[in-house]
């Protein structure tokens, strides 16, 4: 009786350490990008611009720059001039904190905004072509910066945010994101490497996909994996956790337009 | 028009293996899967692609549904003269694509 009283008393209290114990932080000196977990052959696609298929999009997206549309037929390139200079390094800061919206603003986001107030035209849908495009072209000028988001008052409530939703366990297998990439990167899930979740190269050519895809889509497709209910395009959960991603990974090198299995 | 990355050395000795990359942003959707509606996808997908050195056929692929989106091909041929290495695709709704490359052979 006093036994089973304690087994059942103690069992809760050492799996509620072990939990705290595990849910640490990984040390800076071992943040590794989602790149150091693939093979040679995938590596060498992305590292070459004639066989990483991103480029395809990075190339739509140079000319979707140039193309005046809208209302105002404005081009990117009427305001922005040369992206090789002006959009250089913008993807490492991103999202960024917008003052009118009062809360931080991903890449593809801010690119909605500038059609719709400067270009006069309609927003481009979430994971359209045409924004996938456009947000690779811009990712692409980044490419070897060391990933830098703002951490002051203003972004700190929502990187807070973004990290409670990483660390929440939700779904029906009762998993957190950091349940796998805080806990257990380096090993196996169904014969696949587990990495550290670094968003270092999106939007990112994934094999399986068989084309482009933003950061929001792979947090949908690992949301689901966990038989949780997946955020919606857009929303202020899914900036969040992009935002607390990326300043979990302040300092890798962005990799835009990333090639991953 | 479909984008094409191109992987061509732009010169090369006379008698060299060189090797080709080539890459075209195409579906290859297989017919095998169901939309959203229930109904078949019909296929479209590139059958034939081809490879000319100055004219002659150096290299020649049929594809399958099996290949994935976007292919990527990759080959070699001996760098024999100087000229034009011409590429092209062909496929499902009349799909057609040509690209060249020039070569200079010293």
């Amino acid at each position: 009786m006093t036994a089973a009283f304690l087994r059942v008393a103690i069992l809760p209290l050492v799996a509620g350490f072990a939990s705290l114990a595990l849910a640490a932080d990984i040390p800076t000196a071992e943040r590794r990008s989602g790149s150091e977990f693939m093979g040679p052959e995938t590596r060498a696609m992305q590292d070459d611009d004639t066989t990483n298929p991103g480029m395809l999009w990075v190339l739509d997206g140079e000319a979707a720059w140039r193309r005046r549309e809208g209302a105002a037929d404005k081009s990117c390139a009427d305001c922005h001039g040369y992206a090789q200079t002006s959009m250089n390094g913008v993807a490492a800061r991103y999202p960024a904190f917008d003052a009118a919206k009062g809360r931080p603003v991903d890449l593809e986001e801010r690119i909605n905004m500038c059609r719709s107030e400067q270009q006069k035209a309609t927003p481009l849908p979430f994971e359209s072509q045409a924004l996938l495009a456009l947000t690779a072209y811009v990712g692409r000028q980044s490419r070897g910066q060391a990933i830098a988001v703002a951490d002051d008052a203003r972004t700190y409530p929502f990187i807070a945010a973004g990290r409670e939703i990483f660390e929440r366990r939700q779904g029906q297998l009762d998993l957190s994101c950091a349940s796998c990439h805080d806990d257990n990167w380096g090993k196996k899930l169904a014969g696949a490497p587990v990495p550290q979740a670094h968003p270092t190269g999106y939007p990112t050519y994934r094999l399986e996909w068989q084309t482009l895809g933003s950061l929001q889509r792979r947090l949908r497709n690992c949301m689901i994996g966990m038989r949780a209910e997946p955020y919606a395009y857009g929303t202020a959960e899914n900036v969040d956790l992009e935002l607390y991603l990326m300043w979990r990974a302040r300092g890798l090198a962005i990799e835009t337009p990333a090639v991953r299995p | 028009m479909a984008r094409t990355l191109l992987n061509v050395p732009a010169k090369a000795a006379r008698g060299e293996i060189i090797e080709i990359k080539t890459l075209i942003a195409h579906p290859m959707e297989s017919g095998y899967r169901v939309g959203l509606n229930g109904a078949m996808i019909p296929r479209d997908i590139i059958d034939l692609f081809v490879c000319t050195y100055n004219g002659a056929e150096v290299f020649r692929a049929t594809l399958s549904p099996a290949i994935a989106a976007n292919p990527f091909i990759t080959f070699s041929t001996v760098a024999t003269e100087s000229g034009t290495i011409e590429f092209r695709w062909t496929g499902d709704n009349g799909f057609s694509q040509t690209e060249s490359v020039l070569i200079a052979v010293e």
